[in-house]
C-alpha cells in the first residue's frame, strides 16, 4: 500500500480544517489550555505577542523549542509556530519538533530581505502574511498552503486587516471579469505566475484558505472579517491582553461561527470586560509598521 | 431530498459540492430548526473539540441526537467521527455518544504523520484515495459495528445502522463514491418514512 506524507493535499488540507475557526496566539502551555477550552481550533506558540514585541522591541525570534513542546504536550488541537521571514533553519527547528504549521510572519523581525523560505522543501505546511494578491501569489508560488491578511499585528486595530481583505477580494473580483487576453498583463502586475492567475480567475478564488489577521480584539471585528470573505481569523493580542481572556475567546469563537447572525454577536458580545488599549495607525511611523515586512 | 451539513467549524464547503455533484442538494445548518428539517446529517472534518463547544453552547445536542435516534442518516468524517462515538481514549473530551466505538485521536501522529494512501473498502470494486489529516481510528467496535475498512493502525471506516464514520476525508478528493454511499442511506431513510 503506497502512502504519500507531505503532499500539497495533506498540507492544504489541514488549512481547509481550520476554516470557520480562531487560532489563538498563546505564550505559555497554562494559555493554550485557556485557549483549547474556550474553542481555539489551533494555537499560535511564541514567546511574546505582538503587543509586547511591539512595546518591548529588540529582535523577535522564533520561540524556545521546550516552550513550544510544553504546549504540544498540552493541547490536543493543533500547535502553529513563527519563523522570521526568510530564515529556512528556525523552519527545519520547528520541522524537526513536530509542529503542525509554521507562520513565516512579519511579527517577528525578518532574517532576509529579498528571500521568503522555499517552503516546497517542507513536510509541513506554511501559512504566510499578505497584503494584496500579488503577496499573496508570490507566497503560494513559494509553496504557502494558507494565506492570512497581515492587518498591522499587535495594534488592536483593526482597520488595515480589512484594507488588505478588501484589497484581495477586489483583485480576485477584477480578475474573474478579464477577457483571457488581458490575464497575461494581470500577471505582469502582479508579479506572479500566469498558471496561478488563470487557476485564480476559473477557480474565482485564492486556491489555499485565505484568513484574517493583525488587529482583531472584538467578537465584531471577528464577524467582520468573515462577512468580508474571511475563512477564518488569528487572534493575537487581543485575548490576552484584555480583561476576561476566556470568555472574550470564548466570545470570538461564536461570533466567526455566527458571523451573519446579528443577534448571536449581540449575545456573545455582553459583558466582556475591558478590551486592550489599540493604538491609532495614523500614530504608527513607517519604521514601526510590521506589515511592510517581506513584499 | 436535502442534506444539511454541520457548519459550526471545518470543512463544510467540500461536502457541500460533493453531494451537489451527486445531483443532490446540501444546506448548511447551524440552528435548531435547520437541523430538524433535513434527511441526511454531515458533520464535517475539523476540530472536534470546537465543534464539541459549540453544539453544548448553542443547544444542539437534543435535536442531533433525536434526528439520530429516529432514523436519519448521519456521517462523520474525522472530527464527525470523533463526536459521534461513544468514547474517547484518554480524554474527558465531549462527545455525542452515538456510535458504538473508543475513538484514538490523533492516532497516526501529529500533522507531519498526515498521508494519502489507496485504501480497500468494502463494497467497493477498485481502490479509493483516501486523505487522512491528524486522523483518528476507531477500537473496540460494538456487535453492531460493521467494519468497512482498516490500515495497520485500525480501523478507519465503518457503518453502525443509520450512522456512517471515516477517519479519513473523502471531500478533499475527487472520488464521490462514499458520498454516494451516505447518499443510498438518505435514499433509503426517506422510502422508509414516505
Amino acid at each position: 500500500m503506497e502512502e504519500i506524507y507531505g503532499s500539497l493535499k495533506v498540507k492544504r488540507g489541514l488549512a481547509e480544517m481550520l476554516k470557520g475557526g480562531v487560532i489563538m496566539d498563546v505564550t505559555s502551555a497554562q494559555q493554550a489550555k485557556i485557549a483549547e477550552e474556550a474553542g481555539a481550533v489551533a494555537v499560535m506558540a511564541l514567546e511574546r505577542i505582538p503587543a509586547d514585541i511591539r512595546a518591548q522591541g529588540g529582535v523577535a525570534r522564533t520561540a524556545d523549542p521546550k516552550l513550544i513542546k510544553s504546549i504540544m504536550s498540552t493541547v490536543s488541537i493543533p500547535v502553529m509556530a513563527k519563523v522570521r521571514i526568510g530564515h529556512f533553519v528556525e523552519a527545519q527547528i520547528l520541522e524537526a519538533i513536530d509542529v503542525d504549521f509554521i507562520d513565516e510572519s512579519e511579527v517577528l523581525t525578518p532574517a532576509d530581505e529579498i528571500h521568503h523560505i522555499d517552503k516546497w522543501g517542507f513536510k509541513v505546511p506554511f501559512v504566510c502574511g499578505a497584503r494584496d494578491l500579488g503577496e499573496a501569489l508570490r507566497r503560494i508560488s513559494e509553496g504557502a498552503s494558507m494565506i492570512r491578511t497581515k492587518g498591522e499585528p499587535g495594534t488592536g486595530n483593526i482597520v488595515e486587516a480589512v484594507r488588505h481583505m478588501r484589497v484581495v477580494m477586489d483583485e480576485i473580483r477584477k480578475l474573474i471579469n478579464m477577457s483571457d487576453e488581458e490575464v497575461f498583463v494581470a500577471a505582469k502586475e502582479l508579479q506572479a505566475s500566469i498558471d496561478l492567475v488563470k487557476g485564480i480567475k476559473s477557480l474565482g478564488r485564492l486556491p489555499v484558505v485565505n484568513f484574517a489577521a493583525g488587529g482583531i480584539a472584538t467578537p465584531a471585528d471577528a464577524a467582520l472579517m468573515m462577512q468580508l470573505g474571511a475563512d477564518g481569523v488569528f487572534v493575537g493580542s487581543g485575548i490576552f491582553k484584555s480583561a476576561n481572556p476566556k470568555k472574550r475567546a470564548e466570545a470570538i469563537v461564536a461570533a466567526t461561527t455566527y458571523f451573519n447572525e446579528p443577534k448571536v454577536i449581540a449575545s456573545v458580545s455582553e459583558d466582556l470586560g475591558e478590551e486592550m488599549t489599540g493604538i491609532d495607525i495614523k500614530n504608527l511611523e513607517e519604521k514601526d509598521m510590521m506589515q511592510v515586512r517581506g513584499k | 431530498m436535502k442534506v444539511g451539513v454541520l457548519t459550526l467549524q471545518g470543512a463544510v464547503s467540500e461536502h457541500i459540492s460533493a453531494i451537489n455533484k451527486l445531483g443532490v442538494e446540501a444546506i448548511p445548518v447551524k440552528f435548531y430548526e435547520e437541523i430538524s428539517l433535513i434527511d441526511g446529517l454531515i458533520i464535517p472534518g475539523g476540530e472536534s473539540t470546537t465543534m464539541g463547544r459549540l453544539i453544548q453552547r448553542f443547544k444542539l445536542e437534543s435535536i442531533i441526537k433525536k434526528r439520530i435516534s429516529e432514523g436519519m442518516p448521519v456521517y462523520g468524517t474525522c472530527a464527525g467521527m470523533i463526536l459521534l462515538s461513544k468514547n474517547i481514549k484518554e480524554s474527558e473530551q465531549y462527545s455525542l455518544g452515538m456510535l458504538d466505538i473508543t475513538v484514538i485521536r490523533n492516532a497516526f501522529g501529529r500533522q507531519i504523520a498526515s498521508k494519502e494512501v489507496d485504501l480497500i473498502i468494502k463494497g467497493l470494486d477498485s481502490a479509493f484515495h483516501a486523505i487522512f489529516i491528524r486522523a483518528p481510528i476507531a477500537d473496540k467496535p460494538g456487535k453492531d459495528v460493521e467494519v468497512l475498512s482498516k490500515v495497520s493502525e485500525g480501523i478507519v471506516f465503518l457503518r453502525e445502522h443509520n450512522i456512517l464514520a471515516s477517519s479519513f476525508h473523502p471531500e478533499l478528493g475527487d472520488d464521490l463514491r462514499v458520498h454516494q454511499m451516505f447518499l443510498d442511506m438518505v435514499n433509503d431513510y426517506n422510502k422508509i418514512r414516505r
